[in-house]
């Protein structure tokens, strides 16, 4: 029987170590995703960040339409909204725009803004040079704050795309998060 | 290698140790079996009345007896308790009794680890039962825990979800090694590969597909794990992670584990149908590479399960065509049976007809699983009744009656006597018009829109549930029968023949009824079934 034993227990190892390889790849999968939507530009994620690494020529002949939403996560009682809510750009053209971002309540929080882009196809073609979601942006009780965006958008983008809707969800990421209520009225949109 | 094989210096058979011990201690196969196979008898009762909850909940509509949070618990628990507590150990159970028998091998390879295989799960599921009476409630985020239902807005007892899942994950690894192992290692000198029963082989499969998805289950419940406790952001978007990335996750385990559940379905009905129709099994060999086939497509298939997330084209009409194709193989194993029928000299004994049942329903199952397979379709079937219908056809007719029909046909066997044939019968005609009006209105609710998971519905769906309900009570009360009979089997059947049946064939029945508890202590000689007699 040993002879068996030894069988069973070299095909025992060997299973095992498959097991814990499929372990692995499960969190493999993570990476993977994320790598899957940078080269297929899914998921709206945006690539091209920071300042730019090239000159773009300006294309006078070509206007897009960049339209700007800003939704909150559930239960976060923040108002975020933009300036304008639709520019139309040349692109190549730098251009700088807001949010303006409320904190209604009687305490300090800190948000996160997660931004993307519709449709998917144009997002590797939407510079963020600068951009409010970049960091975490704390607000004190009750203050109200312009939250710049500095964007460009390539040429490059496919001629049938006029339209490029850039969207953000803001989350509350306040560490402990406590009660919150609203102490100060949420002005009206026209107000902010 | 070597060494001296010890000799054996005991004679006969020493029977099991008494009391408790024997099933707390054992390693023997005959009793592990039995075991899994009373645990997912008690399991699936418990899913049973948490599924009869649902229904009385959906007699009527508005709310009468339960409260929504109450209602999502049931869905969840039920579905979790079904798959993972009834559906599977009772196919490990089958495993444990049947290959070492069917190969002649006498234990599995690892007895050790099969007892903790077992062992491991009454704890796992003590675990999960207890969280549905802890304060916040059980798991009430469906049996497919979504992040972020199942992290950011989960009841407290989320975390003895975790660990339960995290065990039967263990549970399900160590079985799987111990069906590979003992049918690769342990097959009576003669046995080849293309010679083994098919159950066997389908069993070989799924004990791998259990090695590669069991451990990504574990891997994304741990992720769940450290969102909601350190700190992570796997699937938290405002820390930079993804939901849609945990449907992925989940989906890359849960599509080859819905073949878990079915493959050993498709081994036994392989057994029972050639009995029965006192036929070789119609294309043998094809039906082993139709099992490959399915085990091997159901790993590029998952994201036919979340057409709705919002998928490019491309993707929508890969997993389309994949999913499609999956239905080849399918097909070939269907006409094999039918094949294997025709101009047979049937007889249709409790476990033919259950076996015969499942070939018709388990068909139907496959067409609306056809059906949802089409992309722009499923927008609209996605998350109703329909698909509830779909997978309920192919679980409860599929893989639940093939585990009864397995248990009609080897009890005689396993008990050495036979159950009540008539009392079987009339089982099986409860369960068979239970089941369809049970399953069959949800077709229509599902295509009328009717939504799932939800504990109240528009009037219009009013009639179709109640009709539902009638036969979910029906189907649910007939078991009862089913349990009476093999208690009465085991106490006072009239005693079996060896081979119990006429046409039956392979190498368990060459065994006394009951076998004895150490069987194939010397390597039986194989004899082909099929070749030997021409």
């Amino acid at each position: 029987m040993n002879q068996l034993q030894q069988r069973n227990r070299s095909l025992l190892i060997k299973l095992l170590a498959g097991a814990v390889l499929m372990f692995g790849f499960g969190f493999l999968l993570v990476p993977l995703y994320d790598v899957f939507c940078d080269i297929t530009g899914l998921n709206g994620k945006l690539q091209n960040t920071g300042a730019l690494t090239q000159e773009y020529a300006i294309n006078d002949k070509r206007k897009v339409r960049v339209q700007f939403l800003a939704v909150n996560n559930e239960s976060m009682p923040w108002r975020l909204d933009p300036q304008l809510a639709e520019i139309s750009v040349h692109p190549g053209e730098m251009t700088q725009t807001a949010f303006m971002a409320f904190n209604p309540t009687n305490s300090n929080m800190v948000a996160q803004a997660i931004p993307s882009v519709a449709p998917s196809e144009a997002a590797p073609f939407l510079h963020k040079v600068n951009c409010f979601c970049f960091e975490q942006q704390p607000l004190a009780a009750g203050e109200k704050r312009e939250m710049p965006l500095v964007f460009m958008v390539d040429d490059e983008l496919p001629k049938y795309i006029t339209t490029i809707t850039l969207s953000y969800t803001l989350f509350d990421i306040t560490p402990e998060p406590r009660p919150v209520s609203s102490v100060f009225t949420v002005p009206a949109r026209s107000v902010l | 290698m070597g060494s001296l094989e010890q000799p054996v210096h005991s004679t006969g058979h020493h029977g099991p140790a008494t009391g408790i011990t024997r099933w707390l201690y054992t390693t023997n196969h005959k009793d592990i079996g039995t075991l899994y196979l009373l645990f997912s008898l008690m399991m699936f009762f418990i899913g049973g009345c948490m599924a009869l909850t649902i229904r009385a909940e959906l007699f009527q509509p508005g709310l009468q007896l339960v409260r929504p949070e109450f209602f999502n618990q049931m869905t969840t628990s039920h579905g979790l308790i079904m798959v993972f507590g009834a559906v599977m150990p009772a196919f490990v159970g089958l495993a444990n009794w049947l290959i070492p028998m069917m190969i002649g091998a006498p234990d599995m390879a690892l007895p050790r680890m099969n007892n903790w295989s077992f062992w491991i799960l009454p704890f796992a599921f003590t675990m999960m039962l207890s969280t549905l009476l802890m304060e916040g409630g059980g798991p009430n985020f469906g049996w497919t825990f979504y992040a972020p239902l199942s992290t950011t807005y989960a009841p407290p007892s989320v975390t003895f979800f975790i660990f339960a899942v995290h065990m039967m994950g263990i549970s399900s690894i160590m079985g799987a090694i111990n069906v590979i192992a003992t049918i690769l290692n342990m097959r009576t000198p003669g046995m080849k590969l293309m010679d083994m029963p098919l159950f066997v082989w389908t069993w070989l499969i799924t004990a791998f597909l259990l090695i590669a998805v069991m451990p990504v289950l574990a891997g994304v419940v741990t992720m769940m794990l450290m969102d909601i406790h350190f700190g992570t952001s796997f699937f938290d978007a405002a820390g930079g992670g993804d939901p849609v990335l945990f449907q992925h996750v989940f989906w890359f385990f849960g599509h080859p584990e819905v073949y878990i559940m079915i493959l050993p379905a498709f081994g036994v009905v392989s057994e029972i149908i050639p009995t029965f129709a006192r036929k070789r099994l119609f294309g043998y060999t094809s039906m082993v590479y139709a099992t490959a086939s399915i085990a091997i497509l159901s790993f590029i298939v998952w994201a036919h399960h979340m057409f709705a997330v919002g998928m490019p084209l491309a993707g929508e009409l890969f997993f389309m065509y994949s999913t499609m194709l999956i239905a080849v193989p399918t097909g070939v194993k269907v006409f094999n049976w039918v094949a294997t029928m025709y101009r047979g000299s049937m007889t249709f004994e409790t476990p033919m007809l259950f076996a015969l049942a499942f070939v018709v329903l388990f068909t139907i199952g496959g067409f609306s699983g056809l059906m949802l397979a089409i992309a722009p379709a499923d927008f609209q079937y996605h998350d109703t009744y329909f698909v509830v219908a779909h997978f309920h056809y192919v679980l409860v007719p599929g893989s639940v009656f093939s585990i009864m029909a397995a248990a009609y046909y080897w009890l005689p066997k396993w008990t050495g006597h036979m159950y009540n044939e008539s009392m079987g019968k009339l089982h099986f005609w409860l369960s068979f018009i239970g089941v369809n009006v049970t399953f069959f209105p949800m077709h229509f609710l599902g295509l009328a829109g009717m939504p799932r998971r939800i504990p109240d519905y528009a009037l219009q769906f009013a009639d179709f549930n109640m009709v539902a309900t009638f036969g979910a009570f029906l189907f649910g009360f007939s078991q009862l029968l089913f349990v009476y009979n093999i208690i009465s089997c085991i106490r006072s059947g009239k005693k079996a023949t060896d081979n119990v049946w006429e046409g039956s064939h392979g190498l368990e029945w060459t065994l006394s009824s009951p076998p004895p508890y150490h069987s194939f202590t010397e390597p039986p000689v194989f004899k082909h079934p099929y070749k030997d007699n021409g």
